[in-house]
């Protein structure tokens, strides 16, 4: 799990195929560095993302999941962020009730063309989740070793 | 289960020289599944799809994960290679170890970590995929172009030229756009409505091509090959099917103090009016905030005049539904506004002036008959000073953070031909660097320095301050001199930054094609692909994608025609088969996933279905697969988990996901 | 060397400004009102930072010429504000000989005709709550 036992958190990134994922790309390409503990998921929308994939997530140790997607408006399907921003802001205030609390979560809008602020919101996600600590609710005690 | 082949390129040393490959080869063989795994140099080169093609062959594969660079820039060659070899395409996924992984860390051991854990992810992917069809849609011959500039001719000519009809969308009440205001083009002094004029009278003549001028386009629904677009047609107030254009109606308005448009506000015209004596079409429009007529209800000069019976103020908007397999935007650019640079007093002084206003100045059919004079007093000046990257390559709120491209060859031409008509006139260039890329351009400019005498300064313009005997005071910066140096001018021109045309944001947004954060376009990749959009079936052309040169517009135009006419030529469309498919004997029928369809493409039926052998009917939701776009909004929304997207499954998601977490 | 490194990276966290950010337009000295009482320029303090040289910056006439007018900050296109520069040399200029921040109570028994009236309107505006 870590290199030198200092920790590394494990986070996941739901990135819709039109804006973000191209925006991570884009960061690629610049060689804007961001930690490893991101790895991506492709998706084809913000608005397929299951609030079911981030629960599973936590149960199965991740200690902080992001969901980017295009900027309000610009959605290559029209609508799909506006469903993914209410989606996200109901299930948020529910995780952070059942004790997830909210700086695990994120939802953030990259476009094609922000590499930078790919890059920039990712670093300060890692650095917010390192902050908290690991992830001890809704873990799956038996995923632990 | 799966029989995998992973494959992991080494991209030269794009990824081989952070990511161990061997070791990725040697950890993806434990995953289950996985029945090969090999390296190489170059997997999408030839060698490397013939390896791809040979494991599937040999070892009877099932599946197959490339780990590599991005599925935006290889996905398709990988896919069409499974094809090739006879495994369907849809059972290739990409693990992105180069733009994810290789290229932002530079730790090897934790850069290789990350592309097993990424490539896992892929291999839990695969393990789900379910072989696909693309379906197939029909493609409208027909194209739109936004934009009646230069750009949005050029573009409409190439494609009419090869057989397709083409509409083109004009806001203004003529095509001609930027072009048709500029005096002479750089490097080699054309007068620029001699070169223009020939081509809007081709397109307004060729009988591909349908020109709506005084039009904008409203909405934008469909997708490539099958958009549909309602185009609001303004009013004119003018019937243009029996307007002759003698212009009789422009001389007799008694409207006559509206700042024209296209003479940049330095002079005026009447109410009813073309913009510019070759207009096309040559029929003119009223400004019904400046009719008379319209204000005050006294007045109808115009109709009086008219032989033709042309003028009718009843005349309402008119909106056309049209279809189209393909759209160009080629909305062009503007200059930006300059009420935050108090420094070079624009806005107090008439003789500080925009480069595109010293255009129309110079222009024999401008607000000064082509005669240089100072817009305050009328007299001739002596003294000219030339201001560069006015608000370009700013990186504060004021200005545009890009270099704007076209400035410092026009500037270059202005003080050219300024030194040429009037020898007598000092003219003074203030540069941070001079950029002439460009064939013939470099040349152009020494010739201005060297032939005619152009006094170029490096340094910036600090402040104009206007004097009472109604000089400019000019204090720049001479910065090979190390001097600051203050002089008096007859006139300022500023090197005014352009920026896209007001609306491309709104029409970006129509179009579901993405914009970057200085409103240009984005193009789909920005080196292999910069006439399209990432947007299927939206092309693009013309400064609304960068700052460029009518040379270079022109050849993007081209470019962005050829790719429309390689769609148009196309009869049938392969689809895009993730699209979402309900499940029979989970759906309820409740409806939810309609609502939240962008596309319409869900439809409910009665249908008989056999739930564990009770036969009953039920009402049930039905995807059209032509019209899904597989963006999974119905998926997450459907209550009973029925509805899920092909290609990227819950099921498949899950996977990925515990792969990541595991 | 390395103590003029130090320097100049003093001044660059003092003045939070990034001389790397410069293109090198000249605007500063353009519009500069105490140009000519200078011996070191405005768009020379970014490249005098940049290459470390912060001891003839710190000896300059300049440094006491500048009036803090912020002309050169405010019309900057790259936002590098050579003024913020100058000011924080100043500010190590004082408290190696000594001074520090002051309140205002202590100024009216400090004041001294040597003081040059631009390090008080440069303190205030730097400090002003």
């Amino acid at each position: 799990m870590s290199i030198n036992n200092e920790f590394r958190p494990k986070i996941v990134a739901f990135c819709c195929n039109w804006c973000s994922y191209a925006g991570a790309d884009l960061a690629g390409s610049s060689r804007l560095a961001y930690p490893a503990d991101v790895k991506i998921i492709r998706v084809p929308c913000s608005c397929r993302v299951n609030p079911m994939f981030i629960l599973r997530a936590f149960e199965k140790g991740a200690d902080g999941v992001i969901l980017c997607g295009c900027h309000p408006g610009d959605c290559h399907y029209s609508t799909g962020n506006y469903y993914a921003r209410r989606r996200m802001t109901l299930l948020f205030s529910m995780l952070d009730y059942m004790g997830v609390e909210n700086g695990r979560t994120r939802v953030e809008w990259v476009s094609a063309a922000e590499g930078v602020k790919f890059s920039t919101t990712m670093n300060e996600f890692v650095e917010k989740i390192r902050s908290l600590g690991e992830n001890v609710r809704l873990g799956d005690l038996r995923c632990k070793n | 289960m799966q029989r995998i082949g992973v494959f992991v390129c080494h991209c030269g040393s794009n990824i081989a020289a952070t990511v161990d490959v061997k070791k990725v080869v040697e950890m993806v063989l434990l995953e289950p599944g996985v029945v090969h795994a090999e390296d190489y140099q170059y997997m999408c080169s030839e060698a490397g799809q013939a390896k791809i093609g040979a494991a599937i062959a040999d070892k009877k594969l099932t599946g197959i994960v490339v780990c590599s660079c991005s599925p935006r820039m290889h996905e398709a060659t990988f896919r069409k290679c499974a094809e090739r070899y006879g495994l369907n395409p849809y059972m290739v996924e990409i693990a992105n170890i180069r733009e994810h992984c290789s290229w932002i860390h530079k730790d090897m051991q934790e850069a290789t970590e990350k592309a097993v854990i990424l490539a896992r992810a892929a291999i839990a992917k695969v393990n789900l995929n379910a072989p696909l069809q693309a379906g197939e849609s029909r493609v409208t011959k027909r194209a739109l172009v936004i934009g009646g500039g230069i750009a949005g001719i050029q573009t409409a000519l190439d494609i009419a030229d090869a057989g397709y009809e083409v509409d083109i969308v004009e806001k203004t009440p003529s095509i001609g756009g930027r072009m048709s205001q500029l005096d002479k083009t750089f490097p080699t002094l054309d007068c620029s409505a001699c070169i223009l004029t020939p081509k809007m009278v081709d397109a307004a003549g060729h009988p591909n091509i349908n020109i709506y001028t005084y039009s904008e386009v409203e909405k934008v629904s469909g997708f490539v090959g099958d958009f549909t677009v309602d185009i609001r047609k303004k009013a004119r107030s003018v019937d243009a099917t029996k307007c002759t254009g003698c212009g009789v109606c422009q001389e007799k308005c008694p409207s006559k103090k509206t700042p024209s448009e296209f003479n940049r506000g330095l002079g005026n015209r009447s109410a009813i009016y073309t913009p510019f004596a070759q207009a096309i079409p040559n029929v003119p429009v009223i400004d019904r905030e400046a009719c008379l007529k319209f204000k005050t209800g006294k007045c109808g000069v115009c109709e009086k005049v008219c032989q033709a019976g042309a003028i009718d103020y009843a005349q309402q908007d008119e909106i056309i539904t049209e279809k189209y397999g393909a759209i160009v935007v080629a909305t062009g650019f503007d200059t930006i506004k300059l009420d935050q640079y108090d420094e070079y007093a624009y806005n107090q002084s008439k003789d500080v002036i925009t480069s595109l206003e010293l255009e129309r100045i110079m222009n024999a059919a401008g607000p000064t008959k082509g005669h240089l004079e100072r817009l305050s007093d009328g007299k001739a000046p002596k003294e000219i000073v030339f201001v560069q990257c006015v608000g370009s390559r700013c990186s504060d709120d004021r200005g545009k953070p890009y270099c704007s491209k076209i400035c410092c060859m026009y500037t270059a031409k202005h003080a050219m031909l300024i030194r040429d008509k009037y020898p007598d006139v000092n003219v003074t260039v203030f540069y941070i660097d001079v950029r002439t890329p460009g064939k013939n351009f470099d040349e152009f400019y020494r010739r201005a320095v060297e032939e005619y005498g152009v006094n170029y300064i490096k340094g910036q313009v600090g402040k104009v301050a206007p004097q009472p005997d109604g000089s400019l005071l000019v204090q720049a910066s001479d910065l090979l001199d190390n001097k600051q140096i203050k002089m008096k001018a007859d006139m300022v021109v500023l090197a005014t930054a352009i920026e896209p045309n007001q609306g491309v944001r709104n029409i970006a947004t129509m179009l579901t094609a993405s914009i970057d954060t200085n409103n240009f376009l984005t193009e789909a990749h920005p080196k292999l692909r910069p006439v399209e959009s990432p947007t299927a079936g939206v092309f693009l052309s013309g400064v609304c994608q960068g700052p460029k040169d009518i040379p270079e517009t022109v050849a993007q135009a081209g470019a962005a025609a050829v790719k429309v006419i390689g769609l148009l030529a196309k009869d049938k469309l392969t689809t895009n088969p993730c699209t979402a498919k309900p499940d029979e004997l989970l759906c309820n029928g409740c409806g939810n996933c309609a609502k939240v369809c962008p596309y319409g493409a869900i439809t409910y039926e009665v249908r008989q279905v056999n739930d564990h052998g009770i036969r009953e009917d039920r009402r049930l939701a039905n995807v059209n697969s032509a019209l899904c776009q597989g963006c999974g909004a119905c998926t997450v929304t459907c209550p009973s988990g029925a509805m899920d997207l092909q290609g990227f499954s819950n099921r498949q998601l899950i996977a990925e996901v515990d792969a990541i977490c595991r | 060397m390395s103590h003029q490194n130090n320097q100049a990276e003093m001044i660059k966290e003092i003045s939070g400004v990034n001389p790397y950010k410069c293109m090198k337009c000249g605007k500063c000295t353009a519009t500069c009102p105490a140009f000519d009482e200078m011996d070191i320029k405005p768009h020379q303090f970014v490249s005098y930072v940049q290459s470390g040289n912060v001891q003839a910056l710190a000896e300059s006439k300049s440094l006491w010429k500048c009036l803090s007018c912020f002309a050169c900050v405010e019309r900057c296109p790259r936002d590098v504000q050579p003024g913020r520069i100058i000011d924080a040399a100043r500010q190590i200029v004082v408290r190696q000989r000594g001074g520090n921040y002051l309140t205002a109570d202590e100024i009216p028994a400090l004041l001294d005709e040597e003081l040059p009236q631009q390090l008080l309107v440069s303190a205030y505006r730097r400090y002003k709550r």
